[in-house]
Order: structure tokens, then sequence, then C-alpha cells
């Protein structure tokens, strides 16, 4: 097995590519490698949220929970993809459950040290907000798609 | 050899009926003492329900089955709902096949990657049928299906016998899984996050409700695709099939006739215009 390093990681995810070296050796000490195994919470609604997750492999279902019936799963995400921006927003609280549905690895990065690192070195903060937008927005479009019903019969 | 009628239905005989879903069901055809025409991946046939209309319906079986013809059809309308309930030994009328079809052709020797929506998985069927049969020909091929649900899924079982073929990867979601669906949830487009492309010798084929095409192909455009590789296939009222008619015209196109496949380059500039 090849193991890679967190810099060359972190260098190759989607989310972070063309962000110079010097930042990502920024991000590099607020970062971690971490495995998730299948049904463990890596988030709960309300809780603190204070990281965000790169993942690697697997998948996370985005859900929420109703009572007598366990959780609804709004939305999966897998490799290449974002979990979790609310580190970035106050309160800092969780809206969802994140529940692993298989093996899943993930860099988990401290919401805390990077929210500092940011304050400290607002070009930082500049490059991982239009990041953040662009998620943010593709997230919004693909809930409009999914509103729109669009394999409903049209109606006539 | 005298060529067909386009206009003139040959009788077949609905031999097999599978239920695919609620509303969707998939119809094997045969024309005892006659011959049905070979088809090419992407193509349609006219199907005419005596006496009620005539259907344009994509043939969604094996382009190399040498005896029967298969439909999947949705049932959304009078001729539709009396073709899906059909009984066995009943007789339909079916002309073609028409129009243009998957370029097979472009996708030979390069990674092939199918979206598909809903029930346009079935025009998608026979160009992965026939790229399973001519494996070494084609580079990796990855099939991304979106449904509305779990139960709406149709070819059920064949999605997961593709998933264990060779160099292939089968990614499905659905927009509301319910409370006991393990799969993934979100519309189709996400899937293509998890989908390694490579741009300069991928072909996609992307066929299903136009909203959903635009924006698949949008994405893949953003993730490095050029447009000359993105095929679409488009849908709309095709009544005579050859281009007559103008019910289907599409800008300057008909979709009977000069599609119902595309090339992205030719109605991208089309698309997104309210007026068609």
């Amino acid at each position: 097995m090849v193991t890679q390093s967190l810099e060359s990681v972190l260098r190759n995810h989607a989310f972070l590519s063309d962000l110079s070296p010097e930042h990502i050796q920024t991000i590099i000490s607020c970062a971690s490698n971490q495995r998730f195994e299948k049904d463990d919470l890596i988030a709960r609604e309300g809780t603190e949220a204070d990281s965000f997750y790169l993942i690697r492999s697997g998948t996370v279902a985005l859900q929420i929970h109703r009572p007598e019936s366990g959780g609804i799963t709004l939305n999966t995400l897998g490799e290449s993809d974002v979990l979790g921006w609310s580190w970035l927003v106050p309160p800092h609280r969780w809206h969802f459950d994140a529940r692993v549905m298989e093996s899943t690895r993930v860099i988990a990065l401290d919401g805390r040290c990077l929210r500092n690192k940011c304050e400290q070195d607002h070009e930082l903060g500049y490059h991982l907000l239009k990041r953040f937008s662009t998620l943010i927005e593709d997230r919004l479009e693909a809930t409009r798609l999914q509103l729109l019903d669009v394999y409903g019969v049209p109606a006539r | 050899m005298t060529a067909l009628d386009p206009m003139a239905p040959i009788p077949a005989q609905v031999q097999k009926i599978d239920r695919e879903n609620h509303d969707t069901f998939t119809l094997h055809v045969a024309a005892p003492g006659a011959t049905l025409p070979p088809f090419q991946p992407g193509q349609f046939d006219m199907l005419y329900v005596y006496g009620t209309g005539e259907l344009p319906i994509s043939v969604s079986g094996d382009p190399e089955a040498r005896f029967s013809l298969t439909y999947t059809v949705r049932s959304v309308g009078k001729a539709t709902n009396k073709l899906v309930t059909s009984s066995i030994g009943d007789w339909i009328g079916v002309r073609g096949p028409f129009g243009v079809g998957w370029p097979m052709d472009k996708a030979r020797g390069n990674d092939v990657l199918l979206i598909a929506g809903g029930i346009g998985l079935a025009p998608l069927r026979p160009a992965l049928y026939h790229m399973l049969r001519y494996r070494s020909e084609y580079g990796r091929i990855v099939l991304a299906y979106g449904a509305r649900g779990p139960n709406d899924m149709i070819y059920r079982g064949e999605l997961a016998r593709w998933k264990k073929e060779p160099r292939t990867q089968v990614l499905s979601t659905v927009d509301y899984g319910g409370l006991r669906w393990r799969g993934n949830v979100g519309v189709v487009t996400t899937l293509l996050t998890r989908v390694r492309l490579d741009p300069p010798h991928t072909i996609a084929l992307i066929c299903g409700p136009e909203i959903m095409m635009r924006f698949a192909a949008m994405e893949l455009v953003n993730r490095g695709l050029p447009q000359e590789r993105i095929f679409v296939s488009m849908e709309r009222n095709m009544k005579c099939a050859v281009g007559h008619c103008g019910h289907c015209q599409f800008g300057p196109y008909f979709v009977c006739k000069d599609g119902p496949v595309f090339p992205y380059t030719q109605i991208e500039p089309w698309i997104n215009r309210h007026e068609i």
C-alpha cells in the first residue's frame, strides 16, 4: 500500500488544488488523518462544529433526525467531497448529523485552529472563503435541482 | 434489395413484459415471419398502438439480438398506458429505426462516461451492452445513474451485475431516499466529483430530463471535458420520425432525423433558449 504524506494528500485534494505551498504548510498544522467505520457519527446536530473534513474515500450521509423513525438522509458525500462549513459560520454548530455509511478516510481540519490562522493571514482566509463559497453555491444548486423533482411526469 | 417503407409499420407481437417499477415496463416484441430491422444504440422506433396512437420509443435492448426488440416504456398517457398494459401475444406496429444514435465509433478507444436520469437509462443501455460485448475496444466505463427514489430505479438487477464488470464503475443516487435507503442521495451531478476524469480521453453520453442534461453537461465542461466530447439525447414531440411534420423542431434541427443524439456543441447555442 502506498502511503501518501499529509502534504501530498492536501495538495492533491480537489478542494485545495492551486493553493500555494506556503498556505498548504499552514493548513497542515491544523490537519490530521482520520478513519471512521460504518455507522460512526462524525458530527451530531446541535453540537459544536469544531472541524471540517476532506473525504478521501468512503461515503458519509448528512442526516436529520426524526423522532420515532431515526435519521433521514438528505445528501451523501463521497471521495473528493468536503464535509462541513459550520466551523466557519457562527455560532459554529452542526446543523445535521454526519453518519458514516461505509468505512471512510478523511483529512480532518481543526476549525478553531484554522480560524486563528485565517485571522493572522487574511490571504489564506480569502482563498478558503472563495472555495467555501463555491462549495456552498454548488450544494445550493444541487438542492434546488433535487427539489425540482425532474423525474416526475411533466404537467400537461 | 427493396428498402423498407419508413412509414409502414411491421406487425410485431408482445413476447414478454418486465415490470421495472410502478409505472415503467420493458416490452420484448418479435415479428413472426418478418425480420425486425437492426438498430444502432440510441436510435428509436415508432410503436403503433393500434386504434390509439403512435409513440416514439428508444430501443433499449441488445443491438445484436436478432429476433426481438426491447422497449422500456413509462406510462404517462393514453397510448403509453395501453402499451404497458399489453398482454403477451398482443400485436403492435413497429417502424424504424430512426434518427442518429450514440457515437460508438468516436467512443472506441476512450473512457466512456454515461450519465442517465430516470428512464433516460433506457436509450443508454444498448450502448452499454455494445461496449460490454466489445470490452477490449473501450477504456474505463463509468455509469452515473440518478432516479427519483429507490423504487423508481430501472434495471436494478443489471445495475448490480454491471458493477462487477472489470474496469467498470457504476454509481447510483436518488433524489429522495426515504428511511431504509442506504445508498447515495442527491442529484446525479453530485456523483461526478467521485469520477476520475481523463478529459482528453473521455466521451460522455447523457440522457435524462433536459434540465438534468444541461446541468450535467455544464458540470463536465467545468471539469475540463471539451464540449465536443459530450453527447446528449434530446426528447421532443416526435410524430412522423422522418423530418416531414416539424413537430420535433429544435432550433434549426429536427430531433427525429438530426438527433435524438446530438453533439453538445451542436445544441448548446439552443438548449438555454426559452423560446425553443
